[in-house]
């Protein structure tokens, strides 16, 4: 097969670390945006972590959020824009601890917005803290010896939070740790532009992702990681999607 | 002339809004000024445009952010603990230059302090208020026939200059009754060619961002930014002088003090006091070359404002010390009364 | 027959191609890229069947395939 670059990608070189796999999730995102012919009428919303620069990097207009409000923000673009299509792109600690109520009520609202959240088990920006996701036992800079539940609390699962919040309509975990699982995951991040251009409202995409420098791991090694503990941890599937509940 | 209608101070300002062309209101309830989105919830859905109670006054503020960097005219409006929340999106919007017009009806603080009007937000809404070098520009009504005019000015202020504005008030005014005209008026609109919103074949893409971590960049971002203040202190200041032509005490209050300070002011010169004031109407940016001004005539000054004094601090500033400053003040909900207006202005004629 | 060209000065020399390559055709090199990595190459154009599957896993959009 053919590949090559985007469009729906600038020139400017990624600033993640080596085999960090927020790059291959910056490249699905930008082809669903090429392919689905709508990278001129779209607005992303970059948030604050590891991913606070993407407005570099998507080929389209950018709004920088504060830590936590991208779901507010993008729903001040949307429903100003209703014809634009607007996406935030998260991180676990943007979305998941600070941003939990602007998750869940843009949920749900069923805003008309993708969500691209990127679950990594660690704030990777400010040098790999423990995050809403880190999973129980996981060492990072402030649980150094392991998350201990019985003193922190457990991981929160957002697929399955929001699988029980009505009106949210698409959610999937996906992974980009293998061939397979990318193509699945573009897939599924394709379905939620193709939903909101469809005003279907609400999806969600959870991509479990690597972060080799702050687990301290290779990138091989990083990807292992990811297919032994977060993907049992974190099951992979479609945790909510409202068309084919109609359709059954 | 048209007719006027009587309206609560609230209603006329949301319905300003509106005739300034926001079709974008994010609320979240709060008294006293829950009239604004009670107002917009039942005018937006019937004029297409959007009302939407937000989950905090932390999303609200995000959402009118969103709205506004995609290039319409948004607002939203609380009371001085939702302002607090609402302060970090505030501190962004200046930050990436987004104008919107932000409502805060205040009631007494600190924590939640009370329901009753205040006017003891005026340091968080002169000052900047959330972090970062940055000001808002602040209108302060003192009517409600102001409430509807000024609310027009600051989306237009706003838009003119790329900076969010304020419209400080109370909840005596927001509450208060009071016949308005509602005489069509010409509201200015402006190009918003930096506006987020699709490219559309536009040539580059928009990027509303207030983050740089090169430093000597986001120096001159703030020094672009300031500019742009020096020059709406240069353009844009209000102020009312009332009975100053032979005044020799001064009196400085905004809003609902000012409205107290006039009835003080008709008594204490039946009593043969020589009284004006000077009421600020911007209150960022100050009326500071008035009452240098008025400092070359007069022999004292009374700040009258419903908090433990904060505007003071800017009318010294302004007079450069040159002549004494006296404070006449409640906090916590109350209203002073004239009597206690006219007693420090017999305090300052005696000076 | 497939073409397989590396954009070398934008590899991060993380190697995540190598791994995902079903031929075992892509390697790094024991050069250096203008960032001080080891930027990966082809060993064996020939032999490349021209799935892509290096080009998928690439975070950082290095790799270029073209069917001939």
């Amino acid at each position: 097969m053919d590949f090559k670059k985007t469009k729906g990608l600038t020139d400017a070189p990624l600033h993640y670390c080596p085999g960090c796999t927020h790059g291959i999730i910056h490249r699905l995102v930008a082809e669903s945006l090429e392919e689905l012919g709508v990278l001129d009428r779209t607005v992303g919303v970059a948030s604050v972590g590891c991913s606070v620069f993407t407005y570099n990097y998507f080929n389209c207009d950018m709004v920088q959020a504060a830590h936590g409000r991208a779901p507010a923000v993008a729903t001040g673009i949307k429903r100003a824009r209703p014809d634009d299509i607007v996406f935030t792109y998260q991180g676990d600690g943007d979305l998941a601890a600070i941003g939990t109520a602007e998750t869940v009520h843009s949920a749900a609202r069923n805003e008309n917005i993708t969500i691209i959240f990127v679950n990594n088990a660690i704030y990777g920006m400010t040098g790999g803290q423990m995050a809403p996701t880190t999973l129980p036992n996981q060492i990072t800079q402030t649980s150094p010896y392991g998350r201990d539940v019985t003193v922190v609390g457990y991981p929160v699962k957002v697929c399955e939070m929001l699988s029980q919040v009505d009106g949210a309509s698409y959610v999937e975990r996906v992974a980009v740790n293998n061939v397979k699982n990318i193509m699945k995951a573009k897939k599924a991040i394709k379905k939620a532009f193709q939903n909101q251009i469809e005003g279907k409202g609400f999806s969600l995409i959870e991509v479990l992702s690597t972060c080799p420098t702050n687990w301290g791991k290779s990138p091989a090694d990083a990807i292992k990681w990811l297919d032994d503990n977060m993907a049992t941890y974190y099951p992979l599937g479609v945790y909510k999607d409202k068309e084919a509940t109609k359709n059954d | 002339m048209a007719e006027k209608v009587l309206m609560k101070g609230n209603e006329a300002l949301a319905e300003a809004a509106i005739t300034a062309g926001c079709r974008h209101y994010f609320g979240y309830p709060i008294t006293p000024q829950t009239e604004v989105a009670a107002y917009m919830a039942k005018r937006m859905p019937k004029i297409g445009g959007t009302f939407l109670q937000a989950e905090s006054e932390v999303a609200a503020i995000n959402m009118v952010l969103g709205a506004a960097a995609a290039g319409v005219r948004s607002m939203t409006s609380s009371s001085s603990p939702g302002i607090s929340l609402k302060s970090e999106g505030i501190s962004y919007m200046a930050g990436c230059d987004v104008p919107a017009v932000i409502v805060n009806v205040e009631r007494g603080g600190p924590g939640l302090g009370g329901i009753q009007p205040s006017q003891s937000d005026y340091f968080q809404a002169t000052k900047g208020g959330g972090h970062g070098d940055y000001h808002l520009i602040v209108l302060a009504p003192a009517s409600v026939q102001e409430m509807y005019s000024l609310t027009i000015k600051g989306f237009e202020i706003a838009d003119n200059y790329r900076i969010p504005t304020m419209i400080l008030t109370d909840g005596t005014i927001g509450q208060m009754m009071e016949p308005v005209s509602l005489d069509a008026v010409e509201v200015k609109q402006f190009d918003k060619p930096w506006s987020a919103c699709g490219q559309r074949g536009r040539d580059h893409r928009n990027i509303i961002n207030s983050l740089s971590l090169k430093p000597e960049e986001l120096e001159q971002w703030n020094f672009d930014r300031y500019k742009r203040y020096e020059i709406v202190k240069e353009k844009e200041v209000m102020y009312e002088e009332f009975m100053m032509d032979d005044a020799e005490v001064c009196i400085v209050a905004f809003g609902i003090a000012a409205r107290v300070s006039k009835n003080a002011i008709v008594e204490a010169r039946k009593q043969g006091i020589k009284v004006g004031m000077i009421r600020p109407i911007t209150l960022w940016p100050f009326p500071e070359k008035a009452l240098k001004a008025a400092a070359e005539k007069c022999k004292a000054f009374v700040s009258v404002e419903l908090s433990m004094g904060q505007m003071i601090d800017d009318v010294k500033l302004a007079i450069e010390c040159k002549k004494p400053v006296l404070l006449c003040n409640r906090t916590g909900g109350m209203i002073m009364s004239p009597d206690e207006v006219v007693a420090k202005i017999v305090e300052a004629s005696k000076m | 027959m497939a073409k397989v060209t590396f954009n070398e000065d934008r590899c991060k020399g993380c190697g995540l191609c190598v791994t995902a390559c079903p031929k075992k055709l892509v390697q790094l090199s024991n050069r250096m890229n203008s960032k001080g990595y080891h930027p990966a190459e082809i060993t064996n154009q020939e032999a490349c069947i021209g799935c892509a599957s290096c080009a998928i896993m690439c975070p950082d959009t290095v790799i270029t395939v073209q069917m001939k």
